[in-house]
């Protein structure tokens, strides 16, 4: 049985050197991308950027053509079991079985994870309260909405008490009430040590929420740092390319993101 | 232009969604297979054809005497069987199945119309069903015995009519008195009870009477013959109208067609509020038993294993097969109670049937297991090396094929230890060259796909029902003579070594 503390802040929670994967064309293309332990990173990208890709082989989903990807400082790629001892994945569509209930599918997540149950019991109790689930913790998931499944998936990738937590997309069709109970948990975590990789199309919640964020596209990152970094890159590149700054001052996340992508557009 | 909204025009909407749903079965979602789908058919009907020929071509000149109805009506009976069991599941499906229903009841159309043709629709598919066995039967009847024979095709179009009557009537009366949570269920199992129901009848009788699992020697039989009605009997109705009797063709498709919509009538305008019901308890959560809020100790291959276990526990479709299957065990239950130290005969019977079931179920279980997990990516993202994964999926399949048959064995272990030993040995190799099957041509899936499981790979599914027959021939004749067994178990190997060599490469995950 294992059981993980957050890693120490001066040690990367991931470093991805030189990651390459090609479907028919490029998906991800010689990234590099750093996220430090303790660190909520948000990655940011237009649709078929790579994000998505990106994080299923950090996850251990998808195998890369090249590159190295090392998970608090697990060369994940050489020992995938142990690097995902330390993490968990969520993706927009919950990985819940209707048949379960959340209750049993804690359980069954803590017996994957080989967390022993005077542990895990608990910490299920907890994060199920957390998560205004405890009224539900023994009625199958068939019944529930996409909110509450994507909280029990959330859940369960809190029960194993993972170091670094990789979401893709985790707010999509959740309402506003969900939405918030989903966040204050990330936040939480974030304040007790975890390393949180998220994606997402709210822009909102990136520039809230992130510690710094990273802006992918075709498959390359683009920018990183920030907002205030962000907006200096985008403000910049625009400076050079418009003869003005604007972009500096007081420009939101969204006009810098769309400023970034449709530079890096033009010039490919 | 056809008037939209009229019964014809939903009739025609419905026709093209099954007619593209066949031609997506047929050719697994690829367009491009259609001429080798339509050359396999070709393939089946001529088949099939030469079967009948042999079968029942000698046959097509009898005369109508009290054995050949017999013979006739015990067919017509059993097919009828099968026809009200697969009706009933249609049925089922039509109230709880979410698809279109949301659009359908949200719309302006009157839904009684809509229900009315998709009713209909059930009673035509139920015969269609029927026809691709049937048709080469009647075909060679007609060739060989004359155009009276053409009867028989009416009186499919009557079964269909009157079983998918009295499956509507038996899935409303069961929303009605068990209320709609358990009518899924109790209608899916009563489904697999009607169905497997006449066979089994048949064969418990041939076992008491003549010590035999042939169903046939009932029906052949003197004293049943003796015992039956007079020739002018309406019992016979059916079996003079498969037989080219035009009265008796006209009386029962005219009486099946009046129940059909009779039932129609009085069902459709409450079928929208019975799908609205089904509709609140499919969106309602069962709780479960077990409220202990501890969690039990287990290894990552337990916790996979009891997840599984689960699953299957509560999965109401997979349940009512599985039962199915356990209802065909009970005949060579039965034998083996019926012989039980009366000699190797009977026990020699009972090999391949345990081995052959044991095979199948492994199939099925082993799909469900493997490809139809809802959760791929939780799985594959857990700490444990993938072959950890797909061990304890496979060790959950075993130890649930392992509890249906031990006690079977067990009992046989008593009245012959070699025969016990050899089903054994047969009943492991034919589950784990199924799992290894399901394991190799492995898809990602979910587990509602289980009764589409054959569309994502024929080979696999032909692999899997010929590997059960090869271990079931293998154990067959290794019970009567070990060394003869190595003919059938190279065969029964070359058919597995097939399926390996023909299977996708495995892709990292």
């Amino acid at each position: 049985m294992q059981h993980f503390t957050s890693l120490a802040p001066d040690l990367f929670a991931l470093e991805i050197r030189d990651l390459v994967k090609c479907f028919d064309r490029p998906a991800v293309d010689h990234l590099d991308l750093t996220v430090r332990a303790g660190e909520f990173y948000a990655l940011l990208g237009p649709n078929g950027a790579g994000k998505t890709t990106t994080l299923r082989m950090i996850a251990g989903l998808l195998r890369p053509d090249a590159g190295t990807i090392r998970v608090a400082g697990i060369d994940a790629l050489a020992d995938p079991v142990r690097a995902k001892h330390v993490m968990a994945w969520i993706s927009d569509e919950p990985m819940i079985y209707d048949k379960l209930t959340p209750h049993e599918y804690l359980e069954f997540i803590a017996g994957l994870w080989d967390i022993a149950p005077e542990l895990a019991s608990p910490r299920a109790h907890e994060l199920l309260h957390w998560l205004d689930l405890l009224p539900h913790a023994h009625q199958r998931c068939e019944g529930f909405s996409k909110g509450m499944r994507q909280k029990v998936a959330l859940a369960g990738a809190l029960v194993h008490d993972p170091q670094v937590i990789i979401l893709d997309e985790p707010l999509t069709g959740l309402d506003a009430g969900s939405a918030r109970q989903v966040k204050n948990v990330l936040r939480e975590r974030v304040r007790s040590g975890c390393t949180i990789i998220m994606t997402t199309h709210i822009l909102e919640v990136a520039e809230r929420m992130a510690d710094r964020i990273g802006v992918i596209s075709r498959g390359r990152l683009i920018a990183e740092g920030s907002l205030d970094e962000l907006r200096r890159q985008a403000g910049h590149r625009a400076g050079h390319a418009a003869g003005d700054a604007a972009m500096t001052v007081g420009a939101s996340l969204e006009d810098t993101f769309l400023a970034l992508v449709a530079e890096q557009a033009e010039a490919a | 232009m056809m008037q939209a909204g009229t019964a014809l025009w939903f009739a025609r909407h419905e026709w093209r969604l099954a007619w593209r749903d066949w031609i997506s079965m047929m050719t697994a979602g690829r367009r491009e297979r259609l001429p080798r789908a339509l050359f396999a058919i070709a393939l089946f009907v001529v088949f099939m054809h030469v079967v009948a020929y042999w079968i029942v071509g000698p046959d097509a000149d009898a005369v109508a005497d009290k054995a050949l109805l017999v013979m006739v009506s015990a067919s017509i009976v059993l097919s009828f069987f099968l026809m009200i069991s697969q009706a009933m599941e249609s049925a089922t499906r039509a109230f709880y199945a979410r698809s279109d229903l949301d659009l359908i009841l949200s719309s302006p159309a009157p839904t009684e119309r809509v229900f009315a043709v998709r009713m209909a629709t059930i009673a035509l598919s139920v015969a269609m069903m029927a026809l691709p066995l049937a048709v080469p039967f009647i075909d060679v009847l007609m060739t060989r015995g004359g155009w009276r024979w053409i009867g028989a095709y009416g009186l499919i179009l009557a079964m269909g009519a009157a079983a998918t009557a009295l499956a509507l009537t038996a899935t409303v009366a069961l929303f009605r008195t068990v209320g709609p949570k358990r009518t899924r269920f109790v209608a899916q199992v009563v489904a697999a009870v009607i169905g497997a129901a006449f066979v089994i009848g048949l064969q418990v009788a041939a076992i008491l009477s003549y010590g035999t699992l042939s169903r046939i020697s009932v029906v052949e039989s003197q004293t049943v013959i003796a015992h039956a009605p007079a020739l002018d009997s309406v019992v016979w109705w059916p079996a003079r109208a498969a037989l080219g009797d035009g009265f008796a063709l006209a009386c029962v498709v005219t009486l099946s067609l009046a129940l059909l919509a009779v039932v129609i009538v009085l069902v459709a305008p409450r079928f929208g509020e019975y799908a609205i019901t089904a509709a609140g308890v499919a969106n309602s959560s069962a709780a479960s038993a077990r409220r202990s809020a501890a969690f039990r100790s287990t290894s990552p291959r337990g916790a996979l294993r009891r997840k599984e276990w689960l699953l299957l526990r509560r999965d109401p479709w997979l349940v009512s097969q599985t039962l199915m299957q356990m209802l065909y065990l009970i005949p060579p239950a039965v034998l083996l109670w019926h012989n039980f130290g009366d000699g190797n005969g009977a026990y020699q019977l009972l090999v391949p049937v345990l081995v052959m079931a044991a095979g199948q179920l492994a199939g099925g279980l082993s799909w469900l297991a493997i490809s139809g997990e809802d959760a791929p990516d939780l799985v594959a993202t857990a700490p444990v090396p993938p072959r950890f994964i797909v061990q304890a999926k496979i060790e959950a399949v075993l130890g649930v094929i392992a509890v249906i048959f031990a006690p079977l064995l067990a009992v046989l272990a008593f009245a012959s230890p070699w025969h016990a030993l050899v089903t054994g040995c047969g009943i492991v190799v034919a589950a784990g060259a199924a799992a290894s099957i399901q394991l190799w041509f492995r898809t990602q899936a979910k587990r509602s796909q289980f009764r589409r499981r054959q569309v994502s790979s024929r080979v696999a599914t032909f692999a899997e029902a010929f590997s059960s027959i090869g271990w079931a021939a293998t154990a067959a004749v290794a019970a009567a003579n070990l060394w003869l067994a190595v003919v059938p178990g190279m065969i029964a190997l070359g058919v597995v070594a097939g399926a390996r060599f023909m299977s996708p490469r495995p892709q990292w995950a």
